[in-house]
């Protein structure tokens, strides 16, 4: 194809977006809109398989059979919106293995907030509230972005988000209105939780490199700045209701934004968690790659049989 | 290091009877019976289906969205399949 030819294709493309159409995997598209969204979606599949590590950890040690039937469930959710979301990335002729390889090798990302250590049940409370809250913040807006199959995947993951942090914020009401420990140690798992769930939501706007190609393709349509105010303004009345304190001295409700101001977030520490020296960054690849190779003889061993049982259909 | 890598397969849900079976996604799995288990743990955790249909996705054809002009145009200027396009009078009834 000439340069001209791609150039009024990459135009009609753009356009097409701009009216809401929908681009379907096999439709003509720009190589970089195929590797940006084979770069986000899969970091995203990622965050969903890993984001089951901290959590698994406390399924055995629930306190109660209906937090584990409830954590069991969620969790499960969350290996299903991994699925969903390596689907979807595959319509862009990526191939599942290739996927999985670059999460082992550490080659793509996943979201930073799970290499962080789960210590109490107070933090499955705070998971669900917090992360799974400020998640489904930054999930919402994805239902309509432009590249079909990852706006269906949205929709389905998005429904099943509610219940995840329902289920959080029950935790941390049982534990605020418990004994005095019981508070307390839901008071430290927001402490622990707060400003990671904060940096999840991205880079502030001056250091996003990606924000203005991503609204035009409506893979953002809020920045980061924005996304994080609106889930702090959710979520402090949410903590004040149950008398847990906000780890932040200088949050203040601003009358006249009618948001409220918040302190300095350390992005130093971000970048360090980001860059792989996070509390559970090793920890993490290590029982996800572990995970993998333990189970290749089950994989082989059904593939095995499916191809024994067709020849013997055959032969009949 | 597998052998063989799972294939794909392509999956379609019933929501519920009187609906038709409608696609939810693809799954990799060993064979049509693991597929058909794997979906609904994937695709009907909540009881979003009453009956699934995998089909192994290279058994799929589907159309070019370059050819959507030889494909789809002849239908667009047929107007006479529309029942507006025919002039009856106002004064006729339940037509
Ligand atoms: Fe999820
Ligand atoms: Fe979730």
């Amino acid at each position: 194809m000439s340069e001209e030819q791609i150039m009024s294709l990459e135009k009609y493309f753009e356009e097409r977006i701009a009216r809401d159409e929908k681009i379907e995997p096999k439709d003509w598209m720009p190589e970089k809109y195929r590797q940006t969204h084979i770069r986000q979606m899969s970091q995203h599949a990622h965050s969903e398989v890993v984001g089951m590590l901290p959590e698994g950890n406390w399924i055995t040690r629930a306190p109660s059979l209906r937090r584990k039937v409830a954590l069991l469930a969620k969790v499960q959710d969350e290996a299903g919106h991994g699925l969903y979301l390596y689907s979807a990335t595959e319509t862009l002729g990526v191939s599942r293995e290739e996927l999985y390889e670059q999460l082992h090798t550490g080659k793509a990302k996943y979201s930073s907030i799970f290499n962080y250590p789960t210590l109490t049940w107070a933090d499955i409370g705070a998971i669900g509230w917090l992360v799974d809250g400020a998640a489904i913040i930054n999930q919402v807006p994805l239902c309509n972005t432009s590249y079909g199959p990852y706006a269906r995947a949205m929709i389905r993951v998005c429904k099943e988000e509610s219940f995840h942090q329902r289920q959080g914020y029950e935790i941390m009401i049982k534990l605020a209105n418990g004994t005095p420990e019981q508070k307390e140690m839901a008071q430290d798992a927001l402490n622990r939780w707060w400003w990671p769930s904060l940096m999840m939501l991205g880079p502030t706007d001056d250091k996003s490199v990606h924000t203005e190609q991503s609204m035009k393709w409506k893979l953002k349509r809020k920045t980061n700045d924005e996304l994080r105010q609106q889930f702090i303004d959710q979520t402090v009345p949410q903590a004040d209701l149950i008398g847990l304190k906000i780890p932040d001295p200088d949050l203040k409700w601003n009358e006249e934004r009618g948001s409220y101001d918040f302190g300095g977030i350390d992005w130093d520490e971000f970048w360090q968690v980001v860059k792989g020296h996070g509390p559970m960054n090793k920890e993490r690849m290590k029982a996800r790659v572990g995970a993998w190779e333990r189970g290749a003889w089950v994989r082989d061993a059904a593939m095995a049989y499916a191809e024994k049982k067709e020849k013997r259909k055959q032969a009949v | 290091m597998a052998t063989k890598d799972w294939p794909l397969w392509e999956i379609f849900v019933r929501s519920k009877n009187g609906l038709e079976h409608r696609h939810f996604g693809s799954l990799h799995a060993a064979d049509a019976e693991m597929a058909l288990e794997n979906a609904r743990d994937v695709y009907t955790r909540r009881n979003e289906g009453v009956s699934i249909w995998v089909v192994e996705s290279k058994h799929i054809t589907a159309s070019n969205p370059e050819n959507y002009g030889e494909l789809f145009e002849p239908a667009q200027d047929k107007v006479y399949r529309h029942p507006t396009f025919y002039d009856l009078p106002d004064e006729v009834k339940h037509m």
